[in-house]
């Protein structure tokens, strides 16, 4: 179960060049929405597609790199859904959907980024199943027919002003749910989503950096999420890791950090056969061991990670310490490569540290 | 055809009434002339004002050919300068945008009187049969107060005042005039009372009066 | 030292000479008033576009618009995004109610390059003020004043303040702005980010849209507004040389009594350049505190006329301007400027005369009569010339300010005609009387023609124009009365809030007993000639053939509309395009260009933009977003209260939304009203300050008069006599001027509608005569003297003989 999932709400409530209205603009019930409720009862290609009953959705792609010469990069590609108001959709103009993109590529010494809005209802963004595509401006998320499940083979592409990629992912692994089945419970307080994810996509593509051209190859992870109900009170941010490990397996680990120091942390062990393994929060440790100055922040870009139960102990080392997303919600955001018990590479992203 | 009886006149002044004219008295028959002269400030203007009645006078009496100056309206007035009196000033005599030939006739016109030939004969005594088409701003100053004692002769009125008429001219011109002025008034039969303060000019006059501080001398 | 000497010998002048002061200060305080005041008015109204031009950075960022400036599908908008460009959508269009009028603007909020949400006032920023914003029944932004007019309208979002947006402008997200406006899924442009800027549209894009560089949309309201704002600047300019009038006559009188002080001051050493910088000072001096009085005032002239000023704009061209007055400082320089500027303008012939003065007088060469036949052949001679330049630049000249330049050389003909005129008749006058009073009256005013007949041109001025744009007026007025009954043919009217409840209002009407015919009309825009223009689609019907006026038609003309095969187009449109009939016009449509014949021209009074008329199912065809909103019933007039009561409860129709001839007419009427108040009202202005003009002119010249007067009243009349006389005098100059004025008032007439009208609108008008307008002018021509000669007249009255008396021994 991630966290991340309330990153749509809050970037798309920062919906203008403003500054975020922070958790405040998530103080709103989830009243007249659906509920996430258990079992999940997830059942494909129907739930790769959108749900505007609840409130927030995404899509999101993450790929850890390399191109000819051995250089590593990393790559992100998101595509928020969130619903402003319960009940019907009128369409057009008076969508109640609302859609926000962002995009990234991080290399050693840069890290480029871009972010999009739209409505809904105009078609200028939306998902739609058979075949599956996910959209927004002209970046997409497509798959092409293939045996086996409905995203086994997807092509991701995303323009910024600066920089842009196209990249092709295929897997012939079936979708891993998280938590219980699919249903993932969040928090303390009783917060839940829909979350499941595809950790194991083999990719290949290219990326395009000042008109320069990189062809690289790597692995992807696709997570997706839906809710309804807002984040808990005094929840300050989270910490989040999706590792790739060299041994085929595969981890998610995050902690949810509260005002008073406390956290609720969560996490599961996917082994090389996409047979998840949930974990209980006594399963985890989470230490950051290091820290970058970062955009006027003190930000923690390496960490101790460890799971007993799998003899997993990491540290984790930020391919570039600057992979700040500077968006209109900013956040931290980039790929980690692993040291330790497990070698491997991964993703990280940090938010609420101000 | 002029009497001036005990006539009074003050005027207001910073320090209480000024007075102008203490009890003058005159009389002047038609065909006769007097020269009023004394110095500035003696009451020989007031006097003449008072006649011509532009002004009232506090005390006393003044007739022109028998009718009553003192005390008329605007109206009479109007008609006493129309039919029997003749203005002759320093300046201004004429009417700007009529030509000579009209200025001359105007007041006789204006009276009823006009007179062909008594008109032509002031014009030959006034030798102003060349100027006849000209209008006054081309005339020189002597030429001027002829004109203008033409136009105060034209309706044939009983008295002629003239008040300083030749202030403007020099001296052999001044005394041109009043040989003209005086041979004009003598060949229509009217009375004249000049105003002047050159004993020169009033040497050539029947009668001579002398103000001092209001006063006959 | 010695230049204060001197200034205190000129000044003391002025101490005894009051009255010339104020006629003086008058002069150059009108001049400058009205002058001010109209460039007050246009530079609020210039302001206003700008602001409205710079809402939304318009004016820095390009914009895609529509090929025929009309609105375009929605999925253009979304192509281009899908295409990767950065634009963001905008709705933009004008909301009515009764008087009001509202310029609605919708943005999406999500995708508003940040350039352009710049001066929002964050009015939609923050979650919560976002989703409020875009979720019904959404948010509208508005400046304060327009939120204060705003109270208790409704049918309006909910209003917030923002100080930054232009006035009569509500900022709304864009589904709002659907709503408002009754349109669904078209657009009217997209906000280009700087980024995008310099792209090339992608080729099936490109057919019927096109990028518009930054500024345009300001730049279109300047265009379709500057035939007005010329209107107005015309009438400034009048009254600002008509003060000047007053200007010139009083320096000169100035001059003229002040000449044996200057003689004497040269005399006594003076240098000649001391002299001319001393009374250079001087009038620099009055003409900086009249100006300053001059502007004030022409802020307060200003400030009254705005409301009507915007309310034309509104009416006419659906320009939104402030209803205050903001003035920058070089406002008031520029008034202060054009004061001091006329002010030595004015009385450059006198300081030059000054500068040039002889040390002694030189005697008088010719009499005044020489005088008046040299100045009278060159008045008559510069007249001719004008008169002739007017003809070239009528027959030549082409635009709008060639035609105002023709009317100014008309005018000024006329004007420099009218006292070699006056002379004559004058002339003519004194050769026939017989009384020598009635004689001297003549040959008099004779005289003193000179010295008022720049009061008299600017009477003549101001009596002309008065009735010129009477005339133009009330043609205009009966032309357009006559025009709506005709146009007006149908007994209701409807708007629908969209295409399908239309649909259903016109199978209601047809069910309805007492409607004898239902007619709906579809609307569509596109640009023709350089400017919008408005596609209107009917059915084939009697009621319009019968009662719709052609101005030219080729025989079967309504068959040809009714199959499509031709259009009407609207006289202005034909004017400014070219186009004649028979011919073959190609109509921008969103599926490429439309060609079609012109098979007739149709009159479309008051309209600042074009018109195309079509059959009803033309307008469906070319263009997809067609507004489908509109209905139109003949039915039996008893029977029409009855029917609008039972459409307006059946279907929730607002009085603005169905409505009968009548409203129609009266709201037409009460524009047309508006749109000339500013006119009629600087009109009235123009001539008060004729008026001025004379009385001023006359005052200066009293003390001169009396001069004048004196050999008369000697001779013999009354003071109360030649009083009279004199007023009498004036009236009959005022009474042969405002006879002079009449065919002039009609020629202006002419102009304004042949020439002038033609070119600022593009229609002609038919020019009638107003036996009563003529009558009116004549008798505020006698009123205006009569005022002006009373005051004078009364003082002679009251003036002791002895005031007429010094004036025979003062010295010269």
């Amino acid at each position: 179960m991630s966290a991340r999932i309330w990153l749509a709400a809050l970037a798309l409530l920062a919906a203008t060049p403003a500054a975020p209205q922070g958790y405040a603009g998530l103080a709103t019930d989830a009243e007249g929405y659906a509920a996430v409720t258990a079992p999940a009862r997830l059942a494909f290609p129907r739930d790769h597609g959108p749900h505007p009953a609840f409130r927030i959705e995404w899509w999101y792609l993450t790929a850890t790199l390399e191109d000819a010469e051995g250089r590593e990069w990393g790559a992100q590609w998101t595509l928020f859904r969130q619903s402003l108001a319960p009940g019907p959709d009128p369409g057009g103009w008076e969508s109640t959907q609302v859609w926000l993109a962002h995009a990234a590529v991080t290399g050693a010494d840069t890290h480029r980024t871009a972010e999009t809005y739209a409505r809904g209802g105009i078609g200028q963004a939306g998902v739609t199943l058979g075949p599956f595509r996910a959209w927004i401006d002209d970046w997409e998320m497509a798959a092409a027919p293939a045996p086996g499940d409905a995203l086994a083979d997807i092509t991701v592409t995303a323009q910024g002003a600066d920089f842009g990629y196209s990249l092709h992912a295929v897997t012939e692994a079936p979708p891993v749910p998280q938590g219980e089945d699919g249903f993932s419970v969040k928090s303390d307080v009783g917060q839940a989503s829909y979350y499941y994810s595809q950790p194991f996509y083999r990719v290949a593509g290219t990326l395009e950096i000042d008109g320069r051209r990189i062809p690289v190859t790597g692995r992807g992870w696709l997570d997706r999420e839906w809710s309804s109900q807002p984040l808990a009170a005094g929840q300050e941010g989270w910490d989040w890791f999706s590792l790739a490990l060299d041994s085929g397996a595969r981890v998610m680990l995050y902690a949810m950090r509260n005002a008073d120091g406390s956290a609720h942390v969560s996490g599961t062990w996917i082994d090389a056969e996409s047979r998840p393994h949930p974990l209980a929060p006594g399963d985890i440790s989470m230490r950051p061991v290091g820290y970058s100055q970062v955009a006027g922040r003190e930000i923690p870009t390496a960490w101790h990670l460890e799971v007993p139960r799998f003899e997993l102990a990491v540290d984790t080392e930020p391919l570039n310490a600057h992979s700040w997303m500077d968006t209109s919600f900013a956040y931290w955001e980039g790929p980690i490569r692993l040291s330790g018990s497990h070698a491997g590479r991964g993703y990280l992203e940090m938010t609420g540290y101000d | 055809m002029l009497e001036v009886i005990d006539v009074s006149k003050s005027y207001p002044a910073p320090g209480g009434s000024l007075p102008v004219l203490r009890g003058v008295s005159l009389r002047l028959e038609a065909g006769r002339s007097l020269a009023l002269t004394g110095e500035s400030g003696s009451g020989k203007s007031t006097l003449l004002h008072l006649v011509a009645g532009l002004d009232s006078a506090d005390g006393g009496a003044i007739r022109v050919g028998g009718a009553e100056v003192t005390g008329a309206g605007d109206a009479a007035r109007a008609r006493l300068r129309r039919e029997t009196i003749g203005l002759v000033f320093q300046q201004f005599n004429l009417i700007p945008s009529l030509d000579v030939a009209a200025n001359l006739a105007f007041q006789a016109r204006l009276a009823g009187r006009h007179d062909p030939a008594w008109q032509a004969e002031l014009v030959e005594r006034l030798g102003l049969g060349a100027l006849l088409s000209r209008y006054p701003e081309q005339l020189s100053g002597g030429q001027q107060q002829r004109v203008a004692i033409g136009r105060a002769l034209g309706a044939r009125p009983g008295l002629i005042l003239a008040d300083e008429p030749t202030g403007n001219l020099d001296e052999e011109t001044s005394e041109r005039v009043v040989a003209l002025l005086l041979d004009c008034v003598a060949a229509s039969g009217a009375a004249l009372l000049m105003v002047t303060h050159e004993t020169r000019l009033a040497a050539l006059l029947d009668r001579h009066l002398v103000l001092r501080h209001g006063r006959a001398a | 030292m010695t230049g204060l000497l001197v200034l205190g010998a000129l000044a003391g002048h002025w101490r005894r000479h009051r009255l010339e002061l104020a006629a003086l200060f008058v002069g150059l305080a009108v001049a400058t008033a009205l002058w001010s005041g109209v460039q007050a008015l246009n530079a609020e109204a210039r302001a206003s576009y700008a602001e409205a031009g710079a809402m939304l950075a318009a004016d820095r960022l390009a914009a895609v618009r529509a090929q025929d400036g009309g609105l375009f599908p929605r999925a253009d908008y979304v192509a281009l995004r899908r295409a990767g460009w950065d634009v963001s959508p905008v709705l933009e269009g004008s909301w009515r109610r009764g008087d009001l009028r509202l310029r609605i603007v919708g943005i999406d909020p999500l995708t508003l390059p940040r350039q352009a949400s710049a001066g929002t006032d964050g009015g939609f920023e923050g979650a919560e003020n976002f989703v409020a914003f875009v979720r019904p029944p959404w948010r509208a932004l508005a400046a304060a004043s327009t939120v204060a007019r705003l109270e208790g309208v409704e049918g309006l979002p909910p209003l917030e303040v923002s100080a930054t947006l232009p006035p009569g402008t509500l900022l709304v997200d864009i589904g709002a702005a659907e709503a408002l406006l009754g349109t669904e899924g078209a657009l009217s442009r997209l906000t280009l980010a700087p980024e995008a800027a310099g792209r090339r549209l992608p080729p099936d894009l490109a057919g019927h849209l096109r990028v518009e560089p930054p500024g345009e949309g300001a730049a279109e309201t300047e265009r379709l507004t500057e035939s007005f704002h010329l209107n107005l600047t015309a009438f400034g300019f009048l009254s600002y040389i008509v003060g000047l009038f007053i200007v010139y006559s009083a320096a000169g009188l100035a001059f003229e009594e002040r000449r044996p002080m200057i003689r004497t001051l040269r005399a006594c050493g003076v240098p000649a350049r001391l002299l001319g910088a001393a009374l250079l000072a001087e009038i620099v001096v009055i003409a900086l505190a009249a100006g300053l009085a001059g502007t004030v005032v022409g802020y307060v002239i200003a400030a009254a006329l705005l409301p009507d000023v915007a309310a034309s704009l509104g009416g006419l061209y659906g320009a939104q301007v402030a209803g205050s007055l903001s003035l920058s400082p070089s406002w008031w320089l520029a008034g202060l400027g054009m004061s001091v500027l006329g002010a030595l303008g004015a009385s450059a012939a006198s300081l030059w005369r000054t500068w040039r003065l002889p040390l002694l007088a030189a005697a008088r060469p010719e009499a005044w009569l020489g005088a008046e036949r040299r100045r009278h052949r060159l008045q008559l001679g510069a007249a001719a010339l004008l008169a002739l330049g007017t003809l070239g630049l009528l027959l030549l000249g082409t635009g709008l300010l060639a035609g105002f330049a023709a009317m100014a050389g008309l005018l000024l003909a006329a004007a420099l005609a009218l006292p070699p005129l006056l002379g004559a008749i004058l002339r003519h006058g004194a050769a026939r009387a017989r009384h020598p009073v009635v004689q001297w009256a003549w040959a008099d005013s004779r005289q003193e023609l000179p010295g008022l007949s720049l009061a008299l041109m600017a009477l003549l001025l101001a009596l002309a124009v008065n009735l010129g744009v009477g005339t133009m007026v009330g043609s205009f007025r009966e032309t357009f009365t006559r025009y709506l009954d005709q146009r007006l043919a149908q007994e209701i009217y409807v708007r629908a809030a969209d295409g399908a409840q239309a649909e259903a209002v016109a199978d209601w009407l047809a069910a309805r007993p007492g409607v004898t015919a239902v007619l709906p009309f579809w609307q569509a825009e596109t640009r023709m000639a350089g400017r919008p223009a408005e596609v209107n689609g009917y059915d084939a019907h009697a009621t319009y053939r019968e009662n719709w006026p052609l101005l030219e038609a080729r025989p079967g003309a309504w068959d040809d509309v009714a199959a499509g095969r031709a259009v009407f187009v609207s006289e202005q449109l034909a004017r400014r395009g070219g186009i004649g009939l028979g011919e073959t016009i190609d109509i921008p449509t969103p599926a490429g260009p439309w060609r079609v014949a012109v098979a007739g021209i149709h009159p479309d009074y008051g309209n600042p933009g074009g018109q195309i008329i079509t059959a009803r199912e033309e307008v469906g065809r070319h263009w997809a977003e067609a507004d489908r909103t509109r209905v139109g019933a003949r039915a039996d007039p008893a029977a029409v209260p009855e029917i609008l009561a039972a459409l307006r409860g059946t279907f929730g129709l607002g009085p603005e939304q169905a409505y009968d001839q009548a409203a129609v007419k009266a709201a037409s009427l009460a524009i047309f009203d508006k749109t000339f108040a500013v006119t009629v009202a600087l009109n009235g202005l123009t001539l008060a300050v004729a008026g001025v003009a004379l009385l001023t002119n006359l005052l200066t010249l009293a003390n001169a008069r009396l001069g004048r007067l004196a050999p008369v009243w000697a001779a013999g009349l009354t003071p109360a006599a030649l009083a009279r006389i004199e007023a009498v005098r004036i009236v009959a100059l005022g009474g042969l001027t405002a006879l002079a004025a009449l065919p002039l008032g009609q020629a202006v007439a002419w102009m304004l509608t042949a020439v002038v009208n033609v070119r600022a609108f593009g229609w002609r008008l038919p020019v009638e005569i107003f036996p009563g307008q003529w009558a009116s002018v004549m008798g505020l021509a006698l009123a205006t003297a009569a005022l002006a000669a009373l005051w004078p007249a009364w003082r002679l009255a009251r003036s002791s003989p002895l005031a007429l008396m010094r004036r025979f021994s003062n010295e010269r």
